[in-house]
């Protein structure tokens, strides 16, 4: 039942964050896989760049998971996986896996943990456009 | 007493450094150094929000800091 939680700066493997979660005790795995889009808001993207504070990030990651075996006492195993780095469009940027005895707490506490993540883990993203670079959700 | 302040994302592009020395007498809250990293940076007050953490926890106005507290500014945070 110790999560597996993990920042990386290399390629996600998908098939590696859905074998950790494996478990005869369940008969659901729900995923979530979180890739980058050609365009945000009408504009046209070309590549992204996330940055992460390693440490609190996967402390805040750790606390997000506490929350959900709290809130799903049924669920089993957990994985996160984050990249960091320079992500080309199509990249996978973040893995969640979930495992539960049934689906519909599978989809709901897979939901919860990237929902919460994107509100209190410490990764920032910079946009690259043709001409220039924003920093994702900085300004009002 | 000095503090280290990390920092990261958009607080560094405005900063100009990825960590900043505070020299004694250094802010001794949370509040106070917000406070007093708007002053010397104005800009970290246009952002949409800007929280500190103290040792990889998230921290209220209130909490005291201290010269062996790991501190950053963490600004919107945008992972996934």
């Amino acid at each position: 039942m110790t999560p597996t939680l993990s920042i990386t700066d290399q390629p996600i493997d998908i098939a590696a964050a859905l074998a950790a979660v494996q478990t005869d005790a369940a008969g659901a795995v729900n995923s979530f896989i979180g890739t980058v889009r050609n365009q945000s808001g009408g504009r046209p993207v070309r590549r992204l760049h996330y940055e992460s504070y390693d440490s609190m990030a996967l402390t805040q990651l750790g606390h997000v998971v506490a929350q959900a075996y709290d809130k799903w006492p049924m669920l089993q195993e957990v994985a996160v996986v984050h990249r960091k780095g320079t992500l080309e469009l199509g990249d996978v940027a973040v893995v969640v896996a979930v495992a539960t005895p049934h689906r519909a707490e599978s989809f709901a506490a897979c939901q919860f943990i990237i929902d919460t993540l994107k509100q209190v883990v410490t990764i920032w993203k910079r946009e690259e456009y043709e001409d220039g670079t924003e920093w994702v959700a900085a300004h009002p | 007493m000095s503090l280290k302040i990390a920092l990261f994302g958009i607080t560094r592009d405005i900063v100009g450094t990825s960590v900043i020395e505070l020299p004694a007498p250094a802010p001794a809250t949370v509040g106070e150094l917000l406070a007093e990293m708007r002053r010397q940076y104005p800009a970290l007050g246009e952002l949409r929000s800007c929280a500190v953490a103290v040792n990889n926890e998230y921290a209220n106005a209130d909490q005291p800091l201290h010269t062996v507290d790991e501190i950053a500014l963490i600004p919107p945070v945008a992972g996934g």
